[in-house]
């Protein structure tokens, strides 16, 4: 079995392009061309060069001692938090603007969550001189205000998305109309491995960086390229995707997802898509997701803001049905508790959506000759209030 | 023979009109139903609301969200509908996005549809390859329709295909955008009209998106078969609620 995308974008019975035909000539350009450009010498050049002197590749693979001796493993942190921007989402902004401007658009739009993707595109089209429109739930634009600012900083117009329930997935609904209205020279930079193929592919080949330098990172400490497990949150899940990416067809390393289970999978307030989904159609995608008995998509409850998303790249559908992955939830309190204790026994603070994925020691054991790498996806910069009223500082 | 079918061989332009299902009263569906075929309207767009209509403008997706907040779903709908051919014979379609018809099962969707005596159906996403490898099969044994989209991006070989794979009629997006957004056609729509005039399709096409008056369905028909209001009436609704669907009719054509 494959756990990669053939050609029509699907993962088993998962992804496909469900769009209106007012989508599908764009779609349709990036998909007849995406593949072709990510293979040209000079993208790549460009690509890794811009990865390794802009973002600061490649990101350390830390073997965390005091963190491995507590729980008795052996506990490798993969270090995203110390890209540019402070997570692994620059990683497919830089891919994907690279693509814009081979493409020949001259206008980027992007939707956020939380804003970190919001500030990673905005990044990048600064970076650029491209104009930036960033779609942000009018929810998430009260509750993110730094982000906010940055992203106005760094020239990006952030329009508030009013309508459903105001929050990421109409931010996402709102690009899209966008996309719709202005189908010749706009680019879409979606900011997980979500949406109608080829974007799920194309974010995870981008974020695949991460997946490669720990199997080169590993060899050179450990003199083996695969561990026996990697661990990341999930959102849409495009860190977790690109930790995995090249260890999905290696049986051997164990992969294991976590999402966020907000205050109790069963308590009405979570976003543990693979418990609580079902397949459907979300933003062009036929995925695991959130959804009233009648089809309409519900809202998901997180503490971290980049978890709370209704759905799953259909990749992850995929490893979740299929088997291929362990999927854990993870409450808020335990993600809390998880950043914490890095704080004090590695002096990491972490992003809460990363925190999701340090909880994983708590709640299952590991072999003390196992080793385990974690994708710590983004640095807490962002998160200081949460943290702040959370722990009462 | 197929309502639809049979309503595209009359020598007339065809007026359609679309209405969000248990807008602006959860109870308004029949009514709304009833006078349109009343006032001389040829054809019904029943509008499933969705929580996440990602090709509605504004007007139309408040009216969903509305709808919805007012009680409206899929089994409900159908029984509000379930007699509705005891008094209507106008041609009617439901439209609506691919998730809610694939919850509901689409093979029990497609049956009760056609119990209902619904002729057609408008998945604005759900895919020409997907419905062709897996449910044409379906909607055909239960007698219905399927439209396709056709937008002014769309490549000539798509439109070749999307003929081909139709049967009534194509539903042929005036402007790259989503619903209600422009107001009034230019240059642009009228080359977009009669390149696909000239194209000699299999099946008649329908105009819609950015049709709101009596003007605008004039220039939309002039070289198609008819047009589709959407926003505009949705507006009149939250305006007038189900009073006045009369005035609205005559004063397009
Ligand atoms: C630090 C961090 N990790 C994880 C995520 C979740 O996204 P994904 O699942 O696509 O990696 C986000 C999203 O904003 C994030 O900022």
């Amino acid at each position: 079995m494959s756990y990669h995308a053939d050609e029509k974008g699907y993962y088993g019975e998962f992804g496909g392009a469900y769009i209106p035909e007012m989508l599908y000539p764009n779609c349709e350009e990036l998909r007849q061309n995406y593949l072709q450009i990510m293979g040209e010498p000079t993208f790549k050049e460009e690509f890794h060069h811009l990865l390794k002197d802009y973002v600061g590749r490649p990101t350390p693979l830390y073997f965390a001692e005091r963190l491995s001796k507590k729980y008795n493993t052996k506990i490798y942190l993969k270090r995203e938090d110390l890209c540019h921007t402070g997570a692994h989402k620059v990683n497919n902004t830089i891919g994907q603007i690279l693509m814009a401007k081979k493409l020949g658009k001259n206008r980027i739009i992007a939707e956020t969550g939380a804003g970190q993707h919001g500030v990673a595109t905005a990044t990048v089209c600064a970076l650029m001189g491209i104009e930036c429109v960033v779609y942000m739930g009018e929810i998430d634009i009260a509750r993110q205000a730094p982000n906010v600012a940055r992203m106005k900083m760094l020239g990006a117009e952030v329009r508030p998305a009013t309508s459903g329930s105001k929050t990421l997935k109409d931010a996402t609904n709102e690009a899209i109309r966008d996309w719709i209205n202005n189908p010749v020279d706009t680019h879409y930079i979606i900011g997980s491995v979500v949406g109608p193929h080829p974007y799920p592919d194309m974010v995870a080949r981008f974020q695949s960086v991460i997946s490669e330098e720990i199997k080169s990172q590993l060899l050179e400490k450990e003199g083996r390229e695969n561990p026996d497990y990697v661990v990341a949150c999930v959102g849409g899940g495009s860190n977790a995707a690109g930790a995995f990416y090249h260890f999905l067809d290696t049986p051997e390393v164990g992969i294991i997802a976590v999402e966020a289970a907000g205050k109790g999978i069963h308590s009405g307030e979570s976003a543990a898509t693979s418990a609580l989904g079902k397949v459907g159609i979300i933003h062009g995608s036929k995925t695991l997701l959130m959804q009233t008995p009648d089809g309409q998509i519900t809202e998901p409850y997180s503490i971290s803001a980049g978890l709370d998303y209704p759905g799953v790249g259909p990749m992850h559908a995929h490893l979740y049905t299929s088997g291929r992955g362990e999927f854990i939830s993870i409450t808020d309190d335990d993600a809390m508790k998880a950043g914490l204790e890095l704080c004090k026994l590695e002096g990491i603070i972490p992003a809460i959506e990363s925190s999701h994925a340090l909880a994983i020691f708590e709640n299952r054991k590991f072999k003390e000759d196992d080793i385990v790498v974690v994708n710590l996806s983004g640095r807490g910069d962002k998160d200081l209030q949460n943290y702040i009223d959370y722990f009462k500082l | 023979m197929n309502r639809i079918k049979q309503k595209l061989q009359e020598d007339k332009k065809i007026l359609s009109i679309y209405f969000t299902a248990g807008y602006p009263k959860l109870n308004d569906t029949v009514k709304i139903i009833q006078d349109l075929e009343k006032n001389g309207v040829d054809l019904i767009e029943i509008g499933l609301p969705f929580s996440d209509p990602l090709a509605d403008g504004p007007t139309i997706q408040a009216s969903s969200t509305a709808a919805l907040k007012n009680g409206m779903n899929t089994a409900l709908l159908f029984e509000q509908l379930k007699d509705i051919r005891k008094t209507v014979s106008i041609p009617l379609i439901l439209m609506g996005y691919f998730n809610p018809v694939l919850q509901f099962g689409v093979e029990e969707f497609c049956q009760k549809c056609e119990e209902i005596g619904i002729d057609g159906l408008i998945l604005p996403d759900l895919p020409l390859d997907v419905y062709q490898d897996q449910y044409e099969a379906i909607f055909k044994k239960h007698g219905l329709i399927n439209v396709f989209l056709i937008t002014p991006q769309t490549s000539r070989e798509r439109i070749l295909a999307i003929d081909a794979a139709s049967e009534g009629f194509i539903y042929m997006v005036s402007s790259a955008s989503t619903t209600g957004a422009k107001n009034g056609f230019g240059p642009e729509q009228t080359a977009y009209f009669e390149r696909i005039a000239s194209m000699n399709l299999n099946n008649p096409q329908i105009v819609g998106f950015g049709i709101s008056n009596a003007n605008t369905f004039q220039l939309a028909t002039e070289k198609t078969k008819g047009a589709i209001i959407g926003s505009a009436f949705i507006k009149h609704l939250t305006q007038n609620g189900t009073s006045g669907i009369a005035e609205f009719v005559t004063q397009i054509r």
